[in-house]
C-alpha cells in the first residue's frame, strides 16, 4: 500500500537528559494522601468509605459509576480522616472531592488474588480484572483501560500497539520504566494481546531512547512482539501519528482506531496490567518525572497516588530558584498548576518547575500569516485560519475548518513566531461549541416539557368541565325525577 | 402630444399585463415566518420578553417589532437562529448573556404553598402542599416565573457554578 | 464570430463596468460580504442586464426612433428595466427562497443600478446592432459578476483579519476596491 509521509510535527529540545540519568526511586509514604475521585476521564467515582474507617493497602475506596469511569484504591493502609474538597490538578483549579487518608505506616495489604494461568481464561475476564483494578491510560489521557480493551474485544482488532513514544520534552518516566521494567511491560503486552485477541503486537519507541529500545528488544526476544524504533518528532506519541508511522495506516478523521482494527495503549499501562493480573495489585502508584531547571534534583520517582506535588518536591528536591511556571504533565500538553498543593493522580506523568529562560515568555504580536503553524500541524489543519475566525467570534467557521480534528498537541503554539496562544483559542472554541450543543439539547427538552405541560393543563381543564357537566346533568335528572314524583299525574 | 402619451401608455399597459401574468404563474405561498420562528423558541410562555406567549412574540418578531435577541431564556443560540431565519445581522451587544442560571429554593423560607410549581412552564419544581419544594436542575430554564409568585421570596435565580465536568476554557485576552 | 468574442473580453475585463467605468458601485459595497450572496446577485444582474439590453434595443429601434420620441428614452428604459427586475424577483422567489432572503433589499434595487441603465444607454450611444447590444450587455454583466465575486472573496478574508480600528469596516473595503481597480487597469494592455 502507498505509504504517506507523516504530516507536520516539530522538534522541540528534549531536555530528557536532565532526568533520565538515574534509576527510578521510591517515594516514602507522606503524612496524608489525598485521593481524588476524578483521576480518569468520565464520571467521578463514588466513595465507599466513611470518615474514621480503617482501610488496607489496595482496598477499594471508591467505586466506578457509569459506563466510562474507574474505581480508586487505597495506596497504603491507614485511616480515612476526611472526605472533602481539594484543589484538583486541572487547568480550572476548581475543587474536586478527595478522600484524605492518614497512613498508619504498616503498609498492610488487603486480601488480593492474582489471576492464575491468565492465558487459559476468557479474555473478557482479563478486561473485567483490569477495570476492577482502576487502570486508566497512563500516558496522560486517563481513559479507562478496561473500556478500551472491552470495546476492542467486541469489535475485534488485528494489532495491539504499545506507545513508548514519549515525545513530550522533559518527561522520561516511560523511558526509565522501559529500561528497568522491560520484562513486566512485555508480560503486560502479552496479557493485553490475549485480552483483545490481537494477532500481532508492535511497540513503538522514539529513537532518542536507544537504551530503552535495546532493553525492550532484548526482553521481547522470542515472544513474537515487534519492538520498532520511530523517528523522534513531536507529537509521535499521539495515536494517529504513531499508528501511521508503524503500520502505514492513516486513521480517518473522527474515527476510533478500533474501527481500523487497531488498539493502542501506553507502555506504563501494560506494566500496570501485568502487576494486576500477576500480583493482584491494583493501580495505586505511578512513576512521575520530576524535572525543570528550577529544581535542584531531577529524576523519576515511584509515587503513591494522592501524594501532593509539594510533598514530593520537598522530599526529593527543593528549588534552585523561584519557578516561573509549574506544570503537571509535559510542557506541550500538560496542565499549568496554580500551586503545588494538588494531588498526584493516575495521569500525572510529570511535575515540572520551569525557569523564566525555559518558558521564554513573550507578548503575543499580530499574526503575519507566515503559515509556520500550517507546516507544524500534525493533523493537516490551518491553525491560523481557525484562530482568526475564533478571534472574530465565529467558532462555527473554525469548526468547518476542522476544529474538531485538532488534538491540542500544541505544535502550532510552539512554532508560532508571534507567540499567539493558538491552542488556548482552540480549547476555548471547543468548549464554546460544546456549550452551544448543550444549550440546543436543553432547548429541545424544554420544548417537549412545555408542550407536555400544556397538554396536561388542557386535559385537566377538559376533565373538570366534563365532571361539572356530568354533575349538572345528574342534578337536573334528579330534579326532574323529584318533580315527576311530586306530580304523579 | 398624443404621439408621446399613447406609445408610453401602451408600453406601460403591456408590461403591466406581462407582470400580472407572471405573478399568477410564479405565485408562491408566503411561508409563515412567524410559525417558523415559534418553532425555534423554548415554548415555555414565560413572558420575559414582554409578550403574553411565545406565539405572540414570534408574530411581533416576524414583522420586525422585536429584535432577534428578544428571548432571554433562549440566549445566544436562539438569537442566532432567528437572525439567520430573518436574514438580518445579529446585534450581539443587545444580548445580556449573564451565563446560565437556575432557580434555587431557600429551604428555610419555603412554606410549601405550591404556587411555584403550578406556574412552572416546564414542570421543573416538585412538591406538595405544606411540603418543601425542590427544583430539578435539568428541566429548569431560569424563566423566573416561580420567583415572581413566591410569597416568601424564597426562590432566587442563582448563576450556575462550573464544575470539573462543565468547566470550559475562557477566551484568551489578546 | 471572433469579433463578438473580442467584444465579450473587452467589455468584461478591459472596460469592466464596475472597476473601470465605475457604474453599479452600490451592490459592490452592499452585497459583497458573503460569497453566496455575491454570486446570486451577479447572476440576477446578468439576467436583468442581458434582457434589458435586448429589450431597450428593440424599444429604441422599433418604437422610439420611428416615432421620433428619443427624448422619452430614459423614461421608457427605466420602465422596461423595472419590469425585468420585478420579473426576476418573482422568479428568484419561486426558484430559490434562501437566495431571495439573502439578497433582500438589493434585489429590487437592481432597478436603480446605474450599470443596467448605463449599459442600455451606451448601446444606443455607440450605435450597436442587436447582436452587439446583447453581447455588450452580457459581457458587462459577466465583468460585474466577476468583480463582485472577487471582492466578496477579499471581504470574507478582511472580515477575519486584525484591521486597525481606524480602517475597520467600509474604509478598508474602499481601499481594497481601489487596489482591485488599479489591478484591473492592467487589462488595458490587452487592448
Amino acid at each position: 500500500m502507498f505509504k504517506q509521509a507523516l504530516r507536520g510535527g516539530v522538534h522541540p529540545s528534549g531536555f530528557k537528559e536532565l532526568s533520565n540519568q538515574e534509576a527510578i526511586k521510591r517515594f516514602p509514604l507522606p503524612d496524608t494522601l489525598y485521593l481524588s475521585l476524578q483521576q480518569h476521564l468520565g464520571a467521578p467515582a463514588t466513595p465507599l468509605v466513611k470518615v474514621g474507617d480503617r482501610v488496607r493497602k489496595g482496598q477499594l475506596v471508591a467505586a466506578s459509576q457509569g459506563m466510562i469511569s474507574a474505581p480508586v484504591h487505597a495506596p497504603t493502609s491507614g485511616r480515612v480522616t476526611a472526605l472533602a474538597e481539594h484543589t484538583a490538578p486541572h487547568p480550572s483549579g476548581l475543587p474536586v472531592l478527595v478522600i484524605s487518608l492518614e497512613p498508619d505506616g504498616l503498609d498492610e495489604w488487603d486480601d488480593i488474588e492474582p489471576v492464575s494461568d491468565p492465558f487459559a481464561r476468557d479474555p473478557q475476564e482479563i478486561c473485567t480484572r483490569v477495570g476492577a483494578a482502576g487502570i486508566v491510560g497512563l500516558g496522560g489521557a486517563t481513559f479507562p483501560a478496561a473500556v478500551k480493551l472491552g470495546s476492542s474485544l467486541e469489535t475485534g482488532v488485528e494489532t495491539l500497539i504499545l506507545n513508548g513514544g514519549e515525545c513530550e520534552p522533559y518527561l522520561t518516566c516511560d523511558d526509565r520504566l522501559m529500561r528497568e521494567k522491560a520484562d513486566e511491560i512485555i508480560r503486560g503486552a502479552c496479557l493485553m494481546q490475549h485480552a483483545v485477541q490481537a494477532k500481532e503486537v508492535i511497540i513503538g519507541i522514539e529513537d532518542n531512547k536507544p537504551e530503552a529500545l535495546e532493553k525492550m528488544q532484548a526482553a521481547a526476544a522470542g515472544s513474537g512482539i515487534q519492538v520498532k524504533s520511530v523517528p523522534s518528532r513531536y507529537p509521535m506519541g499521539s495515536e494517529k501519528q504513531l499508528v501511521q508511522q508503524l503500520t502505514g495506516i492513516e486513521l480517518p478523521a473522527r474515527s476510533r482506531a478500533a474501527a481500523s482494527g487497531l488498539v493502542m495503549h501506553n507502555v506504563a499501562t501494560a506494566r500496570a496490567v501485568a502487576q494486576t493480573i500477576d500480583q493482584g495489585r491494583p493501580l495505586i502508584s505511578r512513576i512521575v518525572t520530576l524535572s525543570g531547571q528550577a529544581l535542584t534534583h531531577q529524576g523519576n520517582w515511584e509515587v503513591p497516588l494522592g501524594t501532593l506535588a509539594s510533598q514530593l518536591i520537598n522530599y526529593a528536591s527543593g528549588f534552585d530558584c523561584k519557578p516561573a511556571r509549574l506544570i503537571m504533565g509535559g510542557p506541550m500538553m500538560g496542565i499549568q498548576l496554580p500551586n503545588l498543593h494538588v494531588p498526584i493522580i493516575k495521569g500525572s506523568s510529570g511535575i515540572l518547575a520551569l525557569t523564566e529562560e525555559e518558558i521564554n515568555p513573550t507578548q503575543p504580536s499580530p499574526c503575519v500569516r507566515c503559515a509556520r503553524c500550517v507546516q507544524a500541524c500534525p493533523m493537516g489543519l490551518l491553525p491560523l485560519e481557525m484562530a482568526a475566525n475564533i478571534r472574530k467570534g465565529d467558532v462555527e467557521a473554525a469548526q468547518e475548518l476542522g476544529l474538531s480534528d485538532c488534538v491540542g498537541c500544541g505544535a502550532c503554539s510552539y512554532t508560532c513566531p508571534a507567540s499567539l496562544p493558538l491552542v488556548h483559542l482552540f480549547n476555548y472554541a471547543k468548549g464554546e461549541l460544546a456549550n452551544r450543543e448543550k444549550e440546543a439539547r436543553k432547548m429541545k427538552k424544554t420544548q417537549v416539557l412545555a408542550q407536555r405541560r400544556e397538554e396536561r393543563v388542557a386535559r385537566q381543564a377538559r376533565e373538570r368541565e366534563e365532571l361539572l357537566a356530568a354533575r349538572r346533568a345528574a342534578a337536573a335528572k334528579k330534579a326532574a325525577e323529584e318533580a315527576a314524583e311530586d306530580n304523579p299525574s | 402630444m398624443l404621439v408621446s402619451i399613447l406609445p408610453l401608455a401602451g408600453l406601460g399597459g403591456l408590461l403591466g399585463l406581462l407582470l400580472g401574468v407572471a405573478s399568477r404563474v410564479l405565485h408562491v405561498e408566503r411561508s409563515n415566518v412567524a410559525v417558523e420562528i415559534e418553532e425555534l423558541l423554548p415554548g415555555t410562555q414565560c413572558g420575559q420578553c414582554g409578550n403574553p406567549s411565545c406565539g405572540a412574540a414570534a408574530e411581533a418578531c416576524a414583522v420586525g417589532e422585536l429584535p432577534p435577541t428578544f428571548c432571554p431564556p433562549g440566549g445566544r443560540a436562539v438569537a442566532e437562529a432567528i437572525a439567520n431565519k430573518l436574514g438580518v445581522a445579529l446585534d450581539a451587544s443587545a444580548l445580556c448573556d449573564e451565563g446560565p442560571k437556575l432557580a434555587e429554593i431557600n429551604e428555610d423560607l419555603c412554606i410549601g404553598c405550591t404556587r411555584c410549581y403550578k406556574v412552572c412552564p416546564t414542570d421543573a419544581i416538585a412538591g406538595a402542599a405544606k411540603q418543601l419544594h425542590v427544583v430539578f436542575a435539568d428541566a429548569c430554564t431560569a424563566c423566573g416565573k416561580c420567583e415572581d409568585v413566591c410569597p416568601t421570596e424564597c426562590i432566587q435565580l442563582v448563576p450556575v457554578t462550573p464544575t470539573l465536568q462543565t468547566w470550559a476554557w475562557s477566551e484568551p485576552t489578546l | 464570430m471572433s469579433d463578438y468574442l473580442l467584444m465579450l473580453v473587452a467589455t468584461a475585463l478591459v472596460n469592466n463596468v464596475i472597476l473601470i467605468k465605475f457604474l453599479g458601485l452600490c451592490p459592490l459595497m452592499g452585497v459583497s460580504t458573503k460569497m453566496d450572496g455575491a454570486l446570486g446577485m451577479g447572476m440576477a444582474t446578468t439576467f436583468v442586464l442581458t434582457l434589458a439590453a435586448a429589450a431597450s434595443w428593440m424599444l429604441e429601434n422599433w418604437l422610439l426612433q420611428p416615432l421620433g420620441l428619443e427624448y422619452l428614452r430614459i423614461l421608457s428604459f427605466i420602465l422596461v428595466i423595472a419590469t425585468v427586475v420585478q420579473f426576476t424577483e418573482m422568479l428568484i422567489r419561486k426558484m430559490s427562497p434562501p437566495l431571495y432572503q439573502l439578497l433582500g433589499i438589493y434585489l429590487p434595487l437592481i432597478t436603480t443600478n446605474c450599470a443596467v441603465l448605463g449599459v442600455a444607454l451606451l448601446n444606443i450611444q455607440e450605435g450597436y446592432s442587436f447582436m452587439q447590444s446583447l453581447i455588450f450587455g452580457f459581457g458587462s454583466a459577466m465583468g460585474f459578476t466577476l468583480v463582485l465575486v472577487l471582492f466578496a472573496g477579499l471581504r470574507e478574508r478582511l472580515a477575519i483579519l486584525q484591521v486597525p480600528a481606524l480602517y475597520q469596516g467600509a474604509p478598508i473595503a474602499f481601499i481594497v476596491a481601489g487596489l482591485l481597480s488599479v489591478a484591473f487597469m492592467g487589462f488595458a494592455g490587452l487592448a
